[in-house]
């Protein structure tokens, strides 16, 4: 009970510390925008799913144009506060949406990051450690490189990457119905490595498509839509409530595979579950996002420190700190006079500090 | 008529002070009718063989162990001990023959249907992480967690669980600032919080000083008679072993040599075919129990000693000489000595007599024929004077000090031949070497 108290407590103030982020953010840009301007702006942006109808999408494959169906909810405003239409436009049109879509990539991968570096009892695990990332890139430059367009495409073949990487490191590293977590982590790096060359030979092919190639393995959330925020959203909180029902799973695997069966862990079939929901969730946000790396792996290390290893509190603190430092370096990225991908300040930030607290607090024994 | 029934029955129902007593009480008493569901043995091994690729670990095993007994399995390093464990608390399926544990066979249990009844106290107890007490003995309620409800019962096991192995004081500390024997009963409480029927452990004193060894087996022996529990725990200090269980178990090479009490099963013979070693086995003089004493090899000092002396350290002294190779004859002393059982076992003659009793005529030309016989006496101080008399005119004499170190310096006339220096029973044989190396100083 302490501790559903204790989780509540520390989820609700990072809850208030993201909105308070996600305000400030969208004030700063080229046009300043009041704060209560934003806020109304932003209240009204609060929509409900009220229905949901198919469209179809054209997809172009290799010269061919295929029609796909694509589902379009329609939704219901809670709020119509009166703003300047100008703000509004601004607040609504184009800030927001990738203030919410770094929120809810932020939030996919620090979650994915906790659960990776809990599994992995590994302080240097991140969310593309078994090569969910790797696999995006591939995909996402693949489709870049080859020219193939249509409705989500890139995002869909990132996304299909992704998965079918993390399933392939998973059945290589499992011998007789067991998967080693050491294994996982050997496989996850080679894999890595050699998907890493895959793109290397993909970028050398992409020609003019090269620079936005570049863009999207930097990591970047500009030209985000509420498309994707729709798309992501749901991935990514379905996951993490999933991931939320393993915390104590968890916990007990962090005293070890034979103690957490004597505990009553089925621990193969949580480790499945783990890395399933895991791998989903990062191939949602990275597939939007391309590879932000950093998040996943410095802020499950801030909050540790801050609430303590159990993973019932850490795993939706970090998730909401996850959303609230990709939006406010994503901002740190946009307001400079050339906007620059978010990747790059995530990890200029995101390094130097983690050397401090390897410097000064015990990241070592995670 | 029909509720209120007279009688016997008003005394088991009770008043609302004896409901309430019961229901105080239900815990236990329901944990313990689940702990003896039929008339067999609450853990039965039977047949158990595993193996590891082609490694055969476990050959046909087979061993049970009751409510309320507390099994203790010993052998060297690699004999199968912690694999045993974790085919009982179904880590490791057997590859053929089965476990079952309250009926129910292991290997065909969830995890969490057999986590609630076997809990297990790994040989391992470091935590990494800063979880405090409290977290990990709550993490022993787990098998009892629905994946979105929680467990009513949880507050109250912990606290059990705590108050016994005496952690409440610490439970707002980190487990990673305990001391290992604060963390070892950190890991039991754990267990105890499982509240399961069986409870294994898995060298619950490898790590751990002599006064929390002795503390933690303590609470397991009372764990065993109290609650009922069924406890079998690989045990690495023999000694330590014979004095806490019921029965022992000997381990040799993924085969059970011997299953018995300690008394039974702690034999020289055993002891030696297990460990590859000479032992002795004798009562250990405050509790009675079986103590084993390994030697690597016997030494190969080719002497005759004769060691005349009473108690503890004349029982050390000759078992120092004796594993050093020499051939100890001793006497005399009494017969219920410490000193005549460790002769028993360990010297080529003995010569004792009755307690108390005066020494006769016929002992003392025995004694005095053996001393002819040694190359060298040693004397354990301090020794009374009839048998001071026995070394008086000899040569070669090595005195071991007594206890508090102290000689006895009332040397009576012609006790020419004791040596300058005095030894320890560790050191004896030196002394004995040194005593047949010098020529001997007159008074010196």
């Amino acid at each position: 009970m302490e501790t559903r108290v204790w989780a509540t407590v520390w989820s609700v103030g990072l809850a208030g510390l993201l909105v308070a982020v996600v305000l400030v953010s969208a004030t700063i840009g080229p046009v300043s925008v009041a704060l209560p301007a934003v806020a109304k702006a932003t209240l009204n942006a609060v929509g409900v799913p009220t229905g949901v109808s198919l469209t179809s999408g054209a997809v172009a494959l290799f010269g061919a144009t295929v029609s796909v169906p694509v589902p379009d909810l329609s939704y219901t405003y809670l709020f119509s506060l009166p703003v300047e239409s100008t703000d509004e436009t601004i607040v609504r049109g184009i800030r927001l949406p990738r203030i919410v879509l770094g929120a809810t990539v932020g939030f996919a991968l620090a979650a994915a990051g906790t659960v990776m570096q809990g599994f992995f009892r590994n302080p240097m695990a991140d969310p593309s450690i078994i090569g969910v990332s790797s696999g995006a890139a591939v995909g996402a430059v693949a489709t870049i490189a080859l020219s193939v367009s249509g409705p989500f495409s890139i995002q869909a073949a990132a996304f299909v990457g992704a998965v079918v990487t993390a399933f392939a490191v998973y059945l290589i590293a499992t011998e007789g119905g067991r998967t080693p977590v050491a294994t996982l982590l050997l496989a996850g790096v080679a894999i890595q490595t050699f998907l890493g060359a895959v793109v290397s030979y993909l970028l050398l092919q992409a020609g003019e498509s090269l620079e936005q190639a570049l863009y999207w393995l930097m990591g970047r959330l500009h030209n985000a839509a509420w498309s994707d925020v729709a798309v992501t959203a749901p991935v990514a909180l379905a996951c993490v409530f999933v991931l939320g029902a393993y915390t104590r799973d968890l916990n007990a695997l962090l005293l070890g595979e034979e103690d957490a069966h004597t505990l009553g862990i089925e621990v193969e079939r949580t480790k499945r579950v783990l890395l399933a929901v895991s791998s989903v969730v990062t191939a949602a946000a990275v597939a939007v996002a391309g590879a932000i790396g950093f998040v996943g792996l410095v802020v499950p290390h801030m909050m540790r420190l801050l609430v303590g290893p159990d993973h019932r509190v850490l795993l939706p603190t970090s998730a909401i700190a996850g959303a609230a430092f990709l939006v406010a370096t994503d901002t740190v990225a946009r307001a400079g006079p050339v906007e620059v991908p978010v990747g790059i300040v995530t990890a200029a930030l995101g390094a130097p500090f983690f050397l401090y607290l390897l410097r000064t607090r015990e990241v070592h024994s995670l | 008529m029909t509720s209120d029934l007279p009688g016997p029955f008003d005394a088991l129902v009770g008043g609302e002070d004896g409901a309430a007593g019961d229901d105080r009480l239900s815990p236990t008493a329901l944990d313990r009718s689940a702990t003896t569901p039929t008339d067999g043995p609450l853990v039965a091994v039977d047949g158990v063989s595993v193996g590891y690729g082609d490694v055969g670990v476990l050959a046909d095993v087979s061993l049970s162990v009751d409510s309320g007994e507390f099994v203790g399995l010993v052998g060297p390093n690699g004999a199968g001990k912690t694999t045993l464990l974790k085919s009982i608390n179904g880590v490791l399926a057997p590859d053929s023959g089965s476990v079952r544990v309250a009926d129910e066979t292991v290997s065909t249990l969830s995890a969490r249907a057999a986590s609630r009844l076997v809990a297990t106290v790994p040989q391992d107890t470091t935590v990494a992480f800063e979880f405090t007490v409290e977290d990990i003995v709550e993490m022993g309620r787990t098998p009892y967690h629905g994946r979105f409800s929680g467990d009513s019962d949880a507050g109250e096991a912990v606290e059990r669980a705590l108050e016994r192995t005496e952690t409440a004081r610490f439970r707002d500390r980190s487990v990673a600032s305990l001391s290992g024997g604060e963390r070892q009963r950190v890991v039991l409480a754990r267990a105890l919080a499982q509240e399961t029927p069986a409870l294994l452990l898995d060298e619950p004193t490898a790590s751990l000083d002599v006064n929390h060894q002795v503390r933690t087996l303590e609470l397991v022996r009372d764990l065993v008679d109290t609650e009922g529990k069924a406890a079998l725990a690989a045990i690495h200090d023999l000694d330590v072993a014979a004095r806490f269980c019921d029965r022992l178990a000997v381990l040799a090479d993924g085969d059970l040599l011997a299953v018995g009490p300690p008394e039974a099963v702690l034999t020289a013979d055993h002891v030696g075919t297990a460990f590859d070693t000479d032992a002795a086995v004798l009562p250990n003089p405050v509790t009675g129990t079986p103590a084993v004493t390994p030697f690597s090899e016997p030494g190969d000092a080719d002497l005759t000693v004769h060691v005349v002396g009473t108690g503890q350290r004349t029982a050390r002294t000759v078992s120092v000489l004796s594993s050093a190779g020499a051939t100890v004859t001793v006497g005399v002393v009494p017969s219920g000595d410490v000193a005549a059982a460790t002769a028993r076992e360990l010297a080529a003659e003995t010569v004792t007599a009755p307690a108390f009793a005066a020494l006769d005529a016929e002992r003392e030309t025995a004694a005095r024929d053996l001393l002819a016989a040694a190359d060298a006496a040693v004397v354990v101080e301090p020794v009374a004077a009839p048998l001071r008399a026995l070394v008086r005119d000899r040569d070669a004499v090595v005195r071991v000090a007594a206890a508090d170190g102290s000689v006895p310096a009332d040397r009576q006339s012609g006790e020419r031949s004791y040596h300058s220096d005095t030894v320890t029973p560790e050191t004896v044989l030196a002394g004995v070497r040194r005593a047949l190396d010098r020529p001997v100083e007159a008074d010196d």
